[in-house]
């Protein structure tokens, strides 16, 4: 709770709703969000990196075995959808997966937790999930983008990548409606990409900052909505890494 | 809701990740989980090799058994037949060590016979001369002969 910002219901929840800034105009940054999202991917990728040099191939034990578990899934998962073969798309799986998944767990920490430890050392804003962030999750679903026009280059070849734009799907005659659908098809899936977990996860955020208004009754309505939650929390980074894939493997393919 | 340069530190960010998942977390733990399948996949052929291996020794113990068996029963009936054949034998020699002993015994009988009859024959000749010595010597009165045998001392 900020100092000098009266303790109004929707005070609070526009406090909650409010990143940590610094800079103006377009060069404003998201402190809370870079910080917790990079904290937490350090954390996570750097732990994986330490248990995956250390991994044997004799008796999986502990972390290994269950990161095994999980990235054998993701990787099943990539084998399934797409048929081919760049090293990119099942570290692209995992890191999707893993880092959304982590990011979208910020979520079960009591909403007044960390804000009110922040503002305790100093800190008066502080937007603990990132994925309630839009700026991440188009930044994630851009550098998905990005990635899927350059498979369509490195696995078609500029020329059947342009082929492809031009003649899919009503052949060479309808060009300009090809070229349109294609543009309305390719610019959809970013942003119903990043739109999907942004709105899922600020709508869960939104319940629990709705339900710590509530004084008492939080006590039993917290606990069902983080458990329904732990679900949405798994489901969105599983539809994130799994609608990856399948851009992927549809820029993998040709028509 | 506002987009801004946040979305260019988050795009760093998630590229960082991507290239550390890239580089140091998929290829090892990939190569891990990739040896212990091969490793599970060479245990499994050994033991399906194993059982194999058991299987073909335990019909050729199988097989050898019953050559063993077969083998066996072929010296039994040799066995068997060769006693038969050598109680036949038995019984032939034996019957022509009877038949030899009966035929000796027959032509000593025989012989003993033929010499106790030609002894009595000889006998007999004997008995009819004393028989005849004995009439004789009763009915030859040496007095009424006397005259008889006085007649023929005159003629001489």
């Amino acid at each position: 709770m900020a100092s000098g910002e009266t303790l109004t219901t929707s005070g609070y929840i526009t406090h909650h709703l409010t990143n940590l800034k610094v800079g103006s105009g377009f060069w404003t940054f998201h402190l809370d969000t870079l910080i917790v999202s990079g904290a937490l991917g350090l954390l996570v990728f750097g732990s994986l990196a330490v248990i995956a040099s250390r991994a044997t191939s004799g008796v999986p034990k502990g972390w290994q075995n269950f990161f095994e578990m999980v990235l054998g899934f993701v990787n099943q998962q990539v084998k399934d959808t797409y048929h081919g073969n760049h090293p990119l798309i099942t570290p692209l799986a995992i890191t999707i997966f893993i880092w959304v998944f982590v990011m979208n767990a910020m979520d079960l920490i009591p909403v007044d937790f960390l804000p009110v430890t922040a503002s305790a050392a100093g800190v008066h804003y502080l937007k603990v999930v990132p994925t309630t962030d839009p700026n991440l999750t188009f930044a994630m679903s851009i550098t998905v983008f990005l990635i899927m026009i350059y498979m369509n280059f490195a696995v078609k070849g500029v020329s059947g990548y342009m082929h492809e734009i031009f003649t899919a799907p009503f052949g060479a005659k309808l060009a300009p409606v090809n070229v349109l659908f294609r543009i309305v098809e390719d610019i959809a899936k970013p942003i119903s990409l990043s739109l999907r977990l942004f709105g899922n996860m600020y709508a869960g955020e939104m319940v629990f900052i709705l339900i710590a208004l509530l004084g008492i009754w939080q006590l039993p309505l917290a606990l069902p909505w983080a458990l329904f939650h732990i679900l949405i929390i798994t489901l969105q980074a599983f539809v994130f890494m799994m609608l990856t894939i399948v851009y992927m493997s549809m820029a993998s393919e040709s028509h | 809701m506002s987009i801004n340069a946040t979305l260019i530190g988050q795009m760093i960010w998630f590229a960082l990740f991507i290239w550390i998942t890239m580089k140091y977390v998929w290829p090892p733990l990939q190569k891990a989980m990739a040896d212990r399948q091969q490793l599970i996949a060479d245990g499994l052929a050994a033991g399906e090799r194993g059982k194999l291996d058991l299987e073909l020794a335990s019909k050729r113990s199988a097989d050898t058994i019953r050559e063993a068996k077969e083998k066996a029963a072929g010296i039994f009936a040799e066995a068997d037949k060769r006693a038969a054949q050598m109680i036949e034998e038995a019984k032939a020699d034996a019957r022509a060590e009877a038949e030899k002993v009966y035929n000796a015994k027959l032509a000593e009988l025989e012989q003993d016979a033929e010499r106790a009859r030609s002894a009595l024959r000889e006998r007999v000749a004997e008995l009819a001369v004393a028989g005849a010595e004995k009439i004789l010597r009763r009915e030859v009165n040496a007095a009424a002969h006397a005259d008889m045998l006085a007649g023929l001392k005159q003629e001489l």
